[in-house]
């Protein structure tokens, strides 16, 4: 039988209330408290209790915890160090130290990992069959063998034979290859080189907002602004002057040469530092060709055929329609790929390499003061991981588009 | 009709037999792709000579072949090595059960398996470790595998049954090895003297029995709607994930004394399993849950409308979609697990690569012959590796066959 | 002789944070009769349909099903969750499961019956519905349309008293909607209580005892498929029919 509604009544009945009939082991929201409840005290006892486990142990063996330990003088050396350090100053200097060494390496690791992950991968797309083979051969054999394992063989079985100071491979450069490590020319800052570097760098700036500015009034004006050459050419313009201001002589190439046991001058990178660089690049490279080898793979053929049936030339098929695409698919990879070379840094400790956490393990050791300079180094990397992860988020809202 | 094909053998261009077509599509299609097969055919066929030349002839594999049981079981007493055995063969019994019961990639696995150990077995070279009883032992795997095929074909063993064994067997294996201190016939075998591959083995599988359970409760921890237990699994899994392996195995090593109650010693080697495991945890976790959140909502009204409860419809209908939407990544955790187990080394224990470390620096005639040891190792961990990857291809087109979606 | 309907409901209203999505509904349901639901989207004939087996949850006013009350009493949800099927609109089988795994998945598991006793009801469903030969295939190989009655048959063997049908066709290819309305018609003749929404208009006009046309969250009307199709009284009932009614 058809009930009459009755919009107006139903909407003021009262909430009816009928916990009172429900037993309480079968009431849903009973239920679900209580799993509230239970759960937080489950798990806040457990860290209570680990917590109190660790302040009756810190107490028992007069661990100290605060972080005072770092104005402390540290009684070890570090060689070759990035910025300057001696073996008395504080630990927390030592620490620093670490954490540019880190830095650096993984910046520089970075670089050359990409550099060279591209070309094999462009290698791994080659037609030439011998050139793909000898990329897929590089790409197996670095994917397969542990991290660790890659290090000792360029640290102890490459770098392990290289002769003595005095028999220095030389290659030209010149740059001298030695049990002390690889030494090259680099250029050094003149007095006067500031300039130029400040021209420089304004130079680029101004050479982006040009580009930028320049190439949106060409997108929406039609008219041809040369935006690519006027940036350039103001670059350039800000480098020359630089360089005529700075007296045309804002770099001194300092040359390495023999002292006596030594080499003095140039650029000196550690065996430790060399090994570590090497065989962390090469072994990031490899799985960071596959990441760009996928990404340009996916492009569909569809698109380029569009693209050149439109009348795009080859270059702009390859600018406009090819990469954006390919490096939407590679780029949250790739970053995960970075943030793995960073983290893997830290095997830097089984050569000798001082970074962050080979300082750290040193520092224990002689400061004994296990739980704060752990925390400093965790704290060191999740940083690292949240920049990055942080950094992968703006990239991916910011190249989201939206798919019906 | 006559006159058709009459047209088509007109437009066929003539073609040149097989092999030099391919020569001229691939490697000299072009001045650039030409030019580059001249400089590097020549390029890698002397480097193929020269590391031919430097494993057959002037390489001292002294190091190495002198020392077959250092890499395989560290310094585990030698009396007590028919433990070990024991295990192994469990473990070629079992790949032969599950060969039986379920077939395909398993077949290859336990055939090449066998195959590798009989071969050793029937070697014509003299060497002191390869005595009459190792040949036997070695070969008479072969048994074993047979049993356990047949066994798994013709006897109606429940498949969970099976899968349960295989989670065991790490699990046991250790207490085996690891023996107790009053028994007469299982003496304690302090974890110190073990080493080698077998701790490799131990680690990695392990690793990832002990992972996989943990990795899935993380993902529906953090997947839960119980904000404290969320939190907690949230937080777990990023820190994890975001701190180096060392790092985590540091901490178990050094710091977990601290968080334990005063009088309680763990392991060495059994802190480096729980740091690997709760590293691999967290990997696993995100895995997961990418596959957790692929199943579609509808699965679980329709389990609810027929009257499943949250237990059954995440057994029954949530996981088995999700673990096989997200396979391939898990079996590449796996993969990347074993490779991880190498930093054990850094604290202290002498897996596959410690023992190789422990025998160059044992004497300086081994540090010499530094170089042979390393490529050893480099080249097992690559098989091994290698080797797991080709089978998780496998099993990735195997899924994608069945599953029809 | 004045039965008590199988299902009751008075006051129903349900809120989605803000959105007032059902505005006090009431029905009633007597056994054997089959009901078709329609309206424009967004009227909450979904919601309505999902609140019955608790897939939605209401908070003010009661429902009973089969005497039972929809409360926040898990067994008293249980209890009315096997005695209700319900079929998707996008069918829902599980996909790694055969068809005739799917079917026996929660006899087995819920109503705890031995295997060949659910695999003898499976094949005996599948049968009424006109799909035995596929019991051995997977969903992903099956056509829309055959998915569906899978799906009819899937709810079927927890032998609920009511079936819900949450347009069961709309996500069906035109060719192969017959073949499922043909199904929930034979469905219809034996006599199970059903709650149908659907725009199948010609559905309701053949099997329909009543019809409820909802709209913004309440039933503007109510009646006999002759009496809503001949005469409507609301005016947005007559709207909406034109709209529908215009192919």
């Amino acid at each position: 039988m058809p009930h009459p509604f009755n919009p107006l009544e139903q909407m003021m009945k009262p909430q009816k209330t009928d916990t009172a009939s429900i037993p309480f082991y079968r009431d849903e929201r009973v239920l679900n408290t209580a799993a509230q409840i239970i759960s937080t005290v489950a798990i806040f006892g457990f860290l209570v209790w680990a917590v109190i486990n660790f302040l009756n142990a810190a107490d028992a063996r007069n661990m100290e915890l605060s972080f005072k330990f770092l104005k402390e003088a540290s009684g070890f050396p570090i060689s070759n160090p990035p910025i300057d350090y001696e073996a008395g100053m504080t630990y927390g200097r030592a620490f620093l130290v670490g954490l540019v060494n880190t830095l650096l390496i993984s910046g520089v690791g970075i670089v050359a990992a990409t550099i060279v992950g591209t070309l094999v991968a462009l290698a791994r797309l080659s037609s030439n069959w011998l050139l793909s083979r000898i990329a897929l051969v590089f790409i197996e054999f670095h994917r397969n063998i542990p991290l660790l394992v890659l290090l000792f063989i360029w640290y102890f079985v490459v770098f392990g034979f290289v002769p003595p100071v005095k028999e220095s491979l030389v290659w030209p450069g010149p740059i001298y290859i030695n049990k002390r490590g690889i030494y090259m020319a680099w250029p050094r800052l003149t007095e006067t080189g500031s300039t130029f570097v400040i021209l420089f760098v304004i130079g680029i700036l101004v050479a982006i907002i040009a580009f930028i500015i320049l190439r949106r009034i060409r997108k929406n004006t039609g008219k041809n602004t040369y935006f690519i050459p006027i940036s350039i050419a103001l670059a350039v313009v800000f480098a020359l002057a630089g360089w005529f201001l700075s007296g045309g002589s804002p770099f001194a190439i300092d040359i390495p040469f023999l002292d006596g046991f030594n080499f003095q001058g140039g650029l000196r990178l550690t065996p430790e530092f060399a090994g570590m660089f090497l065989s962390l690049s090469l072994y990031t490279a490899a799985f960071i060709a596959e990441v760009v080898r996928g990404g340009i793979q996916a492009v569909s053929k569809g698109q380029i055929e569009a693209a050149r049936a439109v009348g795009l030339s080859q270059f702009q098929v390859l600018s406009l329609v090819v990469m954006p695409q390919a490096l939407r698919i590679i780029i949250p990879p790739m970053i995960s790929q970075y943030l793995n070379l960073t983290k893997n840094s830290s095997l830097a400790l089984a050569i000798g390499f001082q970074e962050v956490f080979a300082v750290g393990k040193i520092t224990i050791n002689q400061a004994g003061r296990a739980v704060p300079v752990f925390a400093l180094i965790m704290l060191t990397y999740l940083s690292l991981s949240l920049l990055t992860s942080f950094i992968l988020n703006l990239y991916n809202r910011r190249i989201q588009f939206v798919v019906r | 009709m006559a006159i058709k094909e009459l047209d088509q053998d007109i437009m066929r261009p003539p073609q040149p037999p097989g092999l030099i077509k391919w020569i001229r599509d691939n490697l000299f299609n072009g001045i650039m792709n030409s030019v580059l097969t001249i400089i590097l055919f020549p390029a890698v066929l002397y480097l193929i000579y020269l590391i031919l030349n430097w494993i057959l002839v002037t390489a001292n594999w002294r190091a190495v072949s002198e020392f077959p049981m250092l890499f395989a079981v560290g310094q585990y007493p030698r009396d007590q090595l028919w433990r070990v055995g024991v295990i192994f063969s469990g473990l070629i019994f079992m790949l032969g059960v599950s060969w039986g019961r379920w077939g395909g990639l398993l077949r290859m696995i336990t055939m090449v398996v066998v195959g590798f150990l009989v071969l050793i077995a029937v070697l014509p070279v003299q060497h002191p470790a390869l005595t009459v009883q190792m040949r036997l032992y070695l070969g008479g795997n072969l048994v074993f595998a047979a049993l356990g095929f047949l066994i798994g074909k013709k006897t109606k063993l429940k498949e969970y049954l099976i899968i349960i064994f295989w989670f065991l067997i790490p699990v046991g294996g250790i207490i085996l090895l690891a023996g107790f201190d009053s028994s007469a016939q299982l003496p304690a075998v302090p974890t110190t003297l073990w080493g080698g591959l077998m701790v490799t083995i131990l680690l990695a599988a392990g690793g990832i029995v002990l992972s996989f359970p943990l990795g899935v409760a993380l993902a529906f921890g953090r997947r839960s709607s119980l904000p404290v237990v969320s939190a907690f699994s949230t937080i777990f899994i990023e820190v994890i994930r975001g701190v180096p392996l060392v790092t985590i195995l540091f901490m178990f090593s050094i710091i977990l004394a601290l968080f334990l109650p005063a009088e309680s010693r763990i392991d060495r080697l059994v802190r480096a399993l729980m740091a690997v495991t709760v590293f691999s945890a967290a990997y696993s976790a995100e895995n997961v849950r990418g596959g957790l959140q692929s199943v579609p909502l509808g699965q679980i009204e329709a389990a609810k409308a027929l009257g499943m409860g949250n237990f059954k419809t995440t057994v029954f209908i949530v996981l088995p979609q999700a673990l096989r939407a997200v396979l391939p990544a898990i079996v590449g955790q796996f993969i990347a697990l074993f490779k991880d187990t190498t930093l054990v080394v850094i604290i202290g224990i002498n897996d596959f690569l410690g023992i190789g470390r422990s025998i160059i620096n044992s004497d300086p005639e081994f540090v010499q012959m530094r170089t042979e040891v390393y490529i050893f190792m480099a080249v097992v961990y690559w098989i091994f590796s290698y080797l797991m990857s080709l089978a998780s291809r496998r099993i990735e087109s195997a899924l994608g066959v069945e599953s029809n979606l | 002789m004045e039965k008590e309907p199988i299902i009751k409901c008075r006051g129903v209203h349900k809120w989605f944070g803000d959105f007032h999505a059902l505005k006090g509904i009431d029905m009633d349901v007597y056994e054997g009769e089959v009901i078709v639901v329609f309206g424009p989207s967004g009227s909450g004939k979904s919601t309505f349909i999902r609140t019955i087996n608790r897939l939605e949850e209401h908070q003010q006013g009661d429902i009973y099903v089969d005497g039972i009350e929809l409360s926040h009493d898990v067994r008293n949800i249980e209890k009315i969750r096997m005695e209700t099927g319900m079929v998707f609109q996008q069918f829902n089988l599980f996909p790694h499961l055969s068809v005739i795994q799917n079917i026996t998945l929660a006899p087995i598991w819920v109503r705890n019956w031995p295997k060949n006793k659910a695999e003898e009801k499976a094949m005996e469903l599948l049968q009424l519905v006109g799909i035995p030969e596929q019991a051995e295939k997977f969903p992903g190989n099956l056509s829309g349309g055959q998915q569906q009655r899978v799906a009819i048959a899937r709810a079927l063997a927890m032998e609920p008293r009511i079936m819900l049908f949450d347009e069961p066709t709309s996500a069906l290819d035109p060719e192969m909607i017959k073949e499922v309305l043909d199904a929930m018609i034979n469905l219809a003749k034996s006599g199970m209580t059903m709650i149908v929404v659907t725009h199948e208009m010609g559905f309701a006009r053949e099997v329909a005892d009543r019809m409820y046309f909802f709209d913004e969250g309440l039933i503007v009307e109510t009646g006999t498929p002759d009496e809503i199709y001949k005469n409507p009284q609301q005016d947005r009932t007559k709207l909406f029919l034109s709209q529908i009614l215009q192919h």
